[in-house]
């Protein structure tokens, strides 16, 4: 049997191995994909995003709970920055949702971003799929402790969750471009700590300087205490509600499709690229430019010119 | 392009609230390029293969200082051959005495390492010992 197969058979070391080769790049990953995706459009996704140590990971463990208690099947990835100077990383999720580790109904992977600037690992996407065929009813995608402007997170989950926490700056913090646009759910997190209501405040004004859509939806600012599993039940409401929202106005279907066209094109920028890098360093091209390049007979933008127009790399 | 990492598992089996040497290795092979889990505190057996399996890793490290090591290290390379998963390596590292180690070298565990080891014998052991899966 091959692994997607295995994968569609329930088999979790598949999947896991699955994961792993997409991750790593396998070409036969590839083809397992191939085989799933047919499979894959039925989990609801949910993506967690906000700066580090805002809590993200304790309320994605309290989340998986709420969603456990309905019976629904939860699949987690949890992203975590790769050390830029040895490649390693420490992927430490895990902590705060370990106790679900041996609950069949929940399955965690933890990715390393591995030089990817906007949130996500490259992977992400593929990796959530092969949990949407795993059988997954919903999955939530934990993105790194982002800064300001890492918003891939957008065009991968279906309800995009911004965590904050108070204490985080002014209220022009909040009308600046990047993750406050994001949200349509917004979490005050920590919220028994003193500010907690002015923040939640100043974000709910922030979130009605924008025209309202006639039937659009109107993100809500929550409060929360993840770590007593306070405001839970209301956020995991809220997010009902959105899901219904998605589905009843028709933006879940763009959804999709946005995000299926977004995941051919970024195959297909790195297919071009591996096959055509590869093929002018194989052919001794590459190197003709780096010398010309080197004595200034050549410059970049004409070299990418001709590569193209030359179709040196078929 | 296609090629394997290494992905270690690190924790603390039982009841045991001594993590710096976990958090120490963790850094250390990190440093060294490879990926490594985390779980933290207080994990049963069944929690860390259960994660060991989700997370595809290649080595299992876990660090134990509680003296409990003769029950919960046999007790995980148990779990893992009956969930199917013998071939993901085990290794320990903390107090635990000379005498312990031949018996827990014979119950599946592949290294133990004991205080006063340097990290760079324990990153060269696992550049050493482990083979990434193919």
């Amino acid at each position: 049997m091959t692994l997607a197969e295995r994968v569609l058979d329930g088999d979790i070391r598949a999947a896991a191995r699955l994961m792993r080769d997409i991750d790593d790049r396998f070409k036969s990953a590839i083809e397992e994909l191939k085989t799933l995706y047919p499979h894959t459009g039925n989990a609801y996704i949910i993506g967690i995003t906000g700066p580090p140590g805002a809590g993200k990971s304790t309320l994605v463990d309290q989340i998986v709970s709420a969603y456990r208690k309905k019976d629904l099947l939860v699949g987690v990835v949890a992203i975590d920055p790769t050390s830029p100077f040895s490649g390693g990383a420490i992927l430490g999720d895990r902590i705060r949702m370990n106790r679900h580790a041996d609950d069949a109904g929940v399955f965690i992977r933890s990715l390393a971003t591995r030089g990817a600037l906007g949130g996500l690992s490259r992977s992400t996407t593929d990796v959530v799929n092969v949990m949407d065929a795993m059988g997954m009813d919903v999955i939530v995608i934990e993105t790194v402790g982002v800064g300001q402007d890492e918003v891939d997170i957008v065009s991968t989950a279906h309800t995009t969750v911004v965590v904050m926490v108070p204490g985080l700056g002014d209220d022009i913090q909040a009308i600046k471009a990047g993750i406050l646009e994001i949200g349509d759910v917004f979490v005050v997190n920590k919220a028994d700590r003193d500010g907690a209501e002015r923040t939640a405040r100043e974000l709910t004004t922030m979130l009605e300087m924008k025209h309202p859509d006639a039937d659009g939806w109107a993100p809500r600012v929550l409060q929360t205490e993840g770590a007593r599993g306070v405001g839970i039940e209301e956020l995991v409401q809220e997010f009902d509600a959105h899901h219904i929202y998605l589905k009843e106005s028709g933006a879940l279907q763009r959804l999709i499709e946005e995000r299926n066209a977004k995941l051919f094109a970024d195959t297909l920028r790195e297919e071009l690229f591996e096959t055509v890098f590869g093929a002018i360093k194989g052919n001794g091209k590459y190197d003709e430019i780096v010398a010309g390049m080197r004595d200034k007979s050549m410059d970049p933008y004409s070299a990418v010119q001709e590569v193209m127009a030359g179709r040196a790399f078929s | 392009m296609a090629e394997r990492r290494i992905r270690v598992l690190v924790g603390k089996p039982g009841l045991d609230g001594h993590d710096r040497g976990a958090k120490i290795i963790a850094r250390a092979f990190r440093d060294a390029g490879f990926e490594v889990i985390y779980t933290g505190l207080h994990q049963t057996p069944e929690q860390i293969v259960s994660a060991a399996i989700q997370e595809d890793v290649d080595l299992v490290a876990l660090s134990i200082l509680s003296g409990a090591h003769n029950t919960l290290l046999p007790a995980v390379k148990e779990i893992m051959t009956e969930k199917g998963a013998a071939d993901i390596v085990l290794m320990a590292g903390g107090v635990i005495p000379e005498d312990d180690i031949p018996g827990l070298k014979a119950a599946g565990i592949a290294e133990v390492f004991t205080p006063g080891t340097s990290t760079e014998t324990i990153v060269g052991w696992v550049r050493d010992n482990i083979t990434p899966h193919a």
